[in-house]
């Protein structure tokens, strides 16, 4: 695919400055992914997330991959370049929920989920995962 | 906490009364905000955090969190505000139409730190009414305690040692496991069940293969996610065999002659009592 090298920048610049990341340090170790909890359930892998804003594909904020971060930090934390990816995780799904947009829809919880889990699980999910 | 983890609020509180700890319950607190804001551009889920620290100044220079989430979020505000000049100062603003002022002096650490600091595991040891070195116990961890690391500086975030240096405070038998440090799903129960079963799954299977009898946690969404789970992972894995979680807590409080009442048994989706009973605790 032809992606312009302007609009390249600019999806990647929006991305840096929303996250506060160095995109282009990432020299695709794959560490992150390697410890990413939830790596099995995801499209595409968390080194893959980062590779896709390097390249400027602005398709990555339609992977299904973004919304199953649990922000359990690990990626952050044995990234050698201290790129935090969770960070660009969220930035990503932050412009799929300004744009009103609810990746998870609310009457659909589990009954029993809704009515056991602790009241940090739910407002967590909600802010994540829903728009604001 | 009083409403979905009693079994961690009652034993926090039992327990740091007995070891001599006054816990003020902050006046006027509200929810942290459960996870702390990850992009640059909106300060506003930094206020609710920033009042609490500001409220907390006022009431003493300690924050203990007895929950993992807001240990997360208020340590990395206060670590935040404090680095962060130009956010300080937004959020300054706001706080000062309530009459309120942040100036980064209260000091935010999670219970475990203040049992290993204030009270010091050796003392706690010393107090130690009921033995339970027949139990085999798995320390897990999760994630908000650990990292980010650099922020939180709690222990270390690949292989810490706090709640295994708790439990042999208590004189527990200490299983270590490679998933002590593996997030148990976390929130992904309500908008991907799947995928936290698999989590909870892994940190599960791993502890009953290291020959651990019961799980030992700090985080009542790991509660949830490790307890509760079970359920629907004995629907899907045949030849699953249960394990009772606990809170550090409820352990210490069992360990210190502290009687919680029959009803914490009942909080847990699997019950420890089968446990307790084969080994002669209750």
């Amino acid at each position: 695919m032809n992606i312009n090298n302007e609009d390249r920048i600019n999806f990647m610049g929006k991305i840096e400055q929303l996250s506060g990341q160095k995109v282009l340090s990432c020299y695709q170790c794959g560490k992150c992914s390697a410890g990413c909890p939830v790596a099995s359930a995801m499209d595409i892998l968390p080194n893959q997330i980062i590779r896709l804003v390097q390249l400027g594909d602005e398709d990555v904020l339609n992977c299904k991959a973004i919304w199953f971060c649990a922000s359990c930090f690990v990626c952050a934390s044995r990234c050698p370049k201290d790129i935090d990816i969770s960070k660009i995780a969220e930035s990503l799904r932050s412009i799929k929920l300004r744009k009103v947009f609810d990746y998870l829809s609310i009457p659909k919880i589990p009954s029993e989920v809704l009515a056991e889990i602790p009241q940090q699980g739910l407002i967590s999910s909600f802010r994540k995962f829903t728009s604001y | 906490m009083s409403t979905k983890a009693k079994n961690l609020d009652n034993s926090a509180r039992k327990t740091a009364t007995f070891l001599g700890i006054e816990l003020k319950e902050l006046s006027q607190w509200t929810c942290c905000g459960t996870v702390f804001p990850l992009i640059t551009d909106n300060l506003m889920p930094l206020i609710a955090p920033a009042r609490i620290l500001a409220n907390a100044e006022k009431q003493g220079n300690k924050l203990v969190t007895i929950c993992a989430f807001c240990y997360n979020v208020l340590k990395r505000t206060n670590v935040t505000l404090k680095k962060d000049r130009q956010k300080k100062e937004k959020i300054s603003q706001f706080l000062k139409d309530e009459g309120k002022e942040f100036s980064g002096k209260i000091q935010v650490i999670h219970l475990l730190e203040l049992l290993r600091d204030g009270v010091g595991f050796e003392n706690i040891k010393n107090k130690v009414k009921k033995e339970l070195s027949s139990l085999k116990i798995a320390p897990y961890y999760g994630c908000q305690l650990l990292r980010p690391a650099q922020e939180l500086q709690l222990d270390d975030p690949e292989n810490p040692q706090i709640m295994e240096s708790f439990l042999k405070s208590i004189s527990c038998e200490v299983i270590d496991t490679p998933y002590k440090t593996e997030c148990c799903g976390s929130y992904l129960s309500v908008s991907s069940e799947d995928a936290a079963l698999d989590c909870s799954y892994r940190i599960l299977a791993s502890a009953i293969k290291n020959g651990a009898e019961a799980i030992s946690v700090s985080c009542p969404l790991c509660y949830f996610n490790l307890d509760q789970n079970q359920k629907k992972i004995k629907e899907k894995i045949s030849g699953f065999i249960e394990i009772p979680i606990f809170y550090f807590t409820e352990l210490l409080s069992i360990a210190l002659g502290i009687n919680l009442g029959k009803e914490i048994f009942d909080l847990h989706f699997v019950d420890p009592r089968p446990l307790f009973m084969s080994k002669n605790l209750i």
